[in-house]
């Protein structure tokens, strides 16, 4: 039907089939229809859409909004009787707790005059939830046409395939109906059809174009393509509002939109800024660069013994525990020259992720890395909760117990050069450079900083002394002389170049 | 000329309305048809059985075991329908259907056997202790006299594995019992999938049930599946428009007998032989009949035949993004190489680094939290899937996971990818950096 076609693009196959397959009011369809896509293919759009034009009798229930049985029982009863009285206005709500009482109600629900002789249809969406509900939910509903020995037909929509809803001992399998998703021309032309009217098709086909261009490799999800397409074009359309350049300049355009939509990638296709802050951005005209999303905000200046403790727990998290006499102790007395890493330890840490560790552990470390004498103060413990994630709500009483279990103390350090605007201290920055680095590549001799007398007694280059000696004096003047040779090879290798950028959720 | 064509399509719009009516009724409400195949044996046996109970008045009990689509619940219905057409059965013997996926605690099976037996105004105010008084009474309130003119009962319990899984198995237990014991005469018909179905009994129960069996196995051969099929899709002598009819079965004997449509049966026959399936597939061949196209034809039948054996998990690659592809072949270079071992989103991006640091692939540069949010969409669809439960305390990135695709399903969805940038497709097939 023509109709149905204007209303519902480029899915002519499929509705042909749901059409076929429903047939006549009063005949039989196949008890069970299982419609499985992509999001955003259209699956629950289309649906709808062919029913109302259709005007089938049928009931259009949210998984997710009934999350239990009895809501959802229930308001598939209720949406029921309105369906079949419709004249009468406001009938009670029906009560219904269990599925052998749903069976019979809806036994008397649809020997309503309205209902009998035609097609009722139940449609289930987002029907993954209902594999997390009652065990006899989702059996029930596929053979709902025989319990009931009624024409009924339930169509769940998915985006999960059907094998994965199989129960265990098997059920009444359904026709399985797959909506495949859009191709890049059916996406242009979907995306094409709401231009604003003020602007011709073309033009609005050419930002399409590029709009695609930028973020089809990543996402084809033609809702959030929408979303970006309906924020940006303002941006696009700027050139020509302001008559800088006609609507056929595409070379001016382009230049204008793509470190638009680029920025776009980094920040709205994120949800870390949310629209109305972007679409403020773009009215005030100032630099994209300027734009700080969420995790902007996770950046903050750490007072002196934090800093240290989170080194601290670097070091703890991604040091095994056995190294720790090696690097931390002044004299460590003989140790032989093994296979210094474990075999399950080649993996570099850094891919298996930090590793928890005791409390004691840390503040033995952070004892040794820190030069002057720390005293266990509550000035040093007070600014343990400032580090620990508001995941954990305990109370501070709790404090050692819960670091001892101590899956909390996390610190995720990223390797991105060093932004204009993050002043990281250098002690700071040494400190941890060198501690980590040389860690897990123990064999690999140091052109700086060793000594030959540890040199011909085949232990680590770089002896536990000099290394704190060396950190130490960092923090006084920056970068002494024994150490200026050593940051330099470090800041030589951007890749490798670590900093320790902390993140902070939400304080207590 | 084109008058008389449009008057024969109406005609034919009629009738195959008329057609279609009663074949959807044949395939999608299974009503149940004249013929059992391959099942007279154990229909005998069954239909002996009830009138033994509904007649006679002896207990019995029996399970009908078969996998699914089997056609139990047909047998049972088939028979029956022919015990109540015997006269001195129909007045006398009361019918409780109960179904396991319906009645999921022994509560709830009373109130519907209650129910089915019309004694709600018998029980109304009394209030039982147990549920084998509140049983016994209702059994007792059907005797008419002495215990040779109490009602017989059937009970027929589908998936009655389900039943086994109630609490203490009170009501199989209470219904084995009477059976055994010179009450109410009733008999009580299981009907199940499974076959080790008296494993899951408890002892006290199993020592009630008479161990009988019927089996339903779906014995027969292909060449009887032909047979089957023919009769499935041909009209019943009653059909008012006989000529059309006359051309219809001529049309489905044609079929049956075209060596294309014998190898999709074959096909379909090797991959599961019940009925069900076989259902579907015509089902599926007769949505293309419509009054422009009013026979059947063999293409019709391969197309239902490649819509019922699409691979859905390849239809679900071919919808991912581009970005989605690289991270599932980088999957698939870390299973290879570190053996099915599990990975986090930490290991599929360094992997997925290696290929962008070549020199010509800088444009799948994109940053961490785009990369992230494209691997959680595959985790949002199944592709993949944690090692363990998500706890909250560990980062997300740092998450094992493993990969639900293997490699062949892989390779045969690059090659059905549309667009695949050629880059990509190369590195799918070796992740050795100097190429």
């Amino acid at each position: 039907m023509p109709h149905l076609e204007s209303l519902v693009l480029c899915r002519e196959a499929q509705v042909s089939t749901l059409q076929t397959l429903f047939g006549e009011r009063n005949h039989f369809s196949f008890p069970s229809i299982f419609i499985y896509g992509h999001t955003a293919s259209g699956k629950t759009y289309v649906t709808q859409t062919l029913l109302r034009t259709l005007e089938l009798p049928h009931v259009f229930v949210n998984c997710v909004e009934c999350f239990t049985l009895r809501l959802l029982l229930e308001q598939i009863l209720n949406k029921l009787s309105r369906l079949s009285s419709s004249e009468e206005g406001c009938s009670t709500e029906i009560n219904c707790e269990t599925f052998n009482d749903f069976v019979r109600l809806f036994k008397e629900v649809t020997q309503d005059e309205n209902l009998k002789n035609q097609t009722v249809y139940i449609v289930l969406d987002k029907a993954e939830y209902l594999r997390d509900m009652e065990a006899n939910l989702l059996p029930g509903f596929l053979r709902l046409q025989e319990l009931t020995d009624r024409n009924v037909t339930v169509l769940f929509l998915s985006e999960i395939i059907w094998e994965k809803f199989r129960p265990n001992t098997g059920c009444f399998e359904p026709f399985v109906l797959y909506f495949p998703d859009y191709s890049i021309g059916n996406l242009q032309k979907i995306l094409c059809h709401d231009h604003p009217p003020e602007y011709s098709a073309d033009f609005y086909a050419a930002y399409i174009n590029i709009l695609l261009g930028v973020f089809y490799t990543v996402c084809r999800d033609l809702k959030e393509l929408r979303h970006l397409a309906v924020l940006n074009f303002p941006k696009y359309c700027e050139p020509v509002v302001k008559g800088e350049a006609s609507e056929r300049d595409t070379r001016k355009l382009w230049k204008n939109i793509e470190p638009h939509l680029k920025k776009a990638m980094q920040t709205v296709y994120l949800r870390e800024v949310s629209s109305s802050q972007w679409e403020k951005l773009q009215k005030d005209d100032t630099d994209p660069g300027q734009l700080k999303g969420l995790s902007a905000y996770t950046h903050v200046e750490l007072p002196y013994y934090s800093k240290f403790i989170l080194i601290a727990a670097y070091l703890a998290s991604y040091n095994p525990a056995r190294t720790d006499k090696r690097f931390f102790l002044k004299h460590h007395g003989k140790i032989k020259k093994t296979n210094f890493l474990k075999k399950h330890e080649k993996t570099s840490n850094h891919l298996l992720g930090p590793k928890p560790f005791p409390l004691d552990r840390l503040l033995a470390i952070l004892y040794s890395i820190v030069d002057s004498r720390v005293a266990p103060t509550a000035n040093i413990f007070s600014q343990f909760p400032l580090l620990i994630s508001s995941h954990t709500t305990h109370s501070l009483s709790r404090f050692r117990a819960i670091l001892a279990w101590s899956l909390l103390l996390r610190p995720s350090v990223s390797r991105r050069p060093l932004h204009a605007e993050e002043p990281v201290p250098p002690h700071v920055r040494t400190c941890v450079s060198t501690r980590v680095r040389e860690a897990p590549r123990i064999h690999q001799a140091k052109a700086t900083c060793r000594q030959s007398r540890v040199r011909r007694q085949g232990r680590r280059p770089l002896d536990a002394p000099a290394q704190l000696q060396g950190v130490v004096a960092a923090e006084r003047a920056h970068l002494p002389a024994s150490l200026a040779p050593l940051c330099r090879q470090e800041t030589a290798k951007p890749s490798g170049f670590l900093l320790s950028v902390i993140r902070v959720w939400a304080s207590l | 000329m084109s008058n008389r064509k449009s008057k024969n399509n109406l005609l034919h719009g009629e009738s195959l309305l008329q057609i279609q009516r009663i074949l959807r009724e044949r395939f999608c409400h299974q009503i149940p048809h004249s013929n059992l195949f391959g099942v007279q044996v154990q229909y005998r046996h069954l239909l002996e059985l009830l009138k033994r109970t509904a007649i006679h008045g002896e207990s019995n009990s029996v399970l009908i075991v078969g996998p699914r689509g089997s056609g139990k619940t047909m047998l049972i219905n088939h028979a029956l329908k022919e015990l109540m057409e015997i006269e001195e059965v129909s007045e006398n013997v009361l019918q409780v259907y109960l179904n396991g996926l319906l009645q999921i605690n022994d509560k709830i099976a009373l109130k519907e056997i209650t129910r089915q037996l019309h004694l709600e105004n018998v029980v109304g105010d009394k209030v039982f202790g147990s549920f084998a008084e509140n049983f016994s009474f209702l059994l007792e309130a059907l005797k008419k006299g002495d215990r040779t003119s109490s009602c017989p009962v059937i009970f027929i319990l589908d998936e009655f594995d389900l039943f086994a899984h109630h609490k203490n198995q009170t009501l199989l237990y209470n219904l084995f019992d009477i059976a055994q014991s010179a009450q109410t005469p009733i008999a009580v018909i299981g009907l199940t999938c499974r076959l080790d179905i008296l494993e899951l009994l408890e002892k006290r129960v199993k020592s009630r049930f008479s161990h009988r069996q019927i089996h339903l196995m779906n014995s027969f051969g292909f060449p009887q599946y032909v047979k089957i099929f023919k009769e499935q899709l041909s009209l019943p002598p009653e059909f008012p428009d006989k000529l059309f009819a006359e051309k219809w079965n001529q049309t489905v004997q044609g079929l049956s007998e075209d060596k294309s449509v014998r190898e999709v049966l074959l096909k379909h026959f090797n991959v599961s032989k019940n009925l069900r399936s076989l259902h579907m597939l015509l089902m599926l061949a007769l949505n293309r009949v419509t009054a422009s196209h009013p026979l059947m034809t063999a293409a019709d039948l391969m197309e239902a035949a490649q819509l019922c054996s699409m691979d859905s998990k390849a239809n679900v690659v071919h919808g991912l993004s581009v970005l989605e592809i690289c991270l599932i072949i980088a999957m698939k270079h870390l299973n290879d190489i570190y053996e099915e071992e599990p990975f986090n989103f930490q290991m599929v991006y360094n992997e997925f680094q290696k290929f962008v640091q070549r020199k010509a692939h800088s444009v799948y540069n994109f940053e961490k939290p785009v990369v992230l949010k494209a691997f959680e969409h595959l985790q949002q669809l199944e592709l993949i899937k944690p090692v363990e439960r998500t706890s909250v305390n560990s980062q997300r990135e740092y998450q094992l996971m493993k990969l639900l695709l293997d490699n062949t399903q892989i390779m045969n969805a690059l090659q059905k990818y549309p667009n695949c940038p050629t880059d990509v497709r190369q590195w799918a097939t070796s992740s050795l950096s100097w190429l």
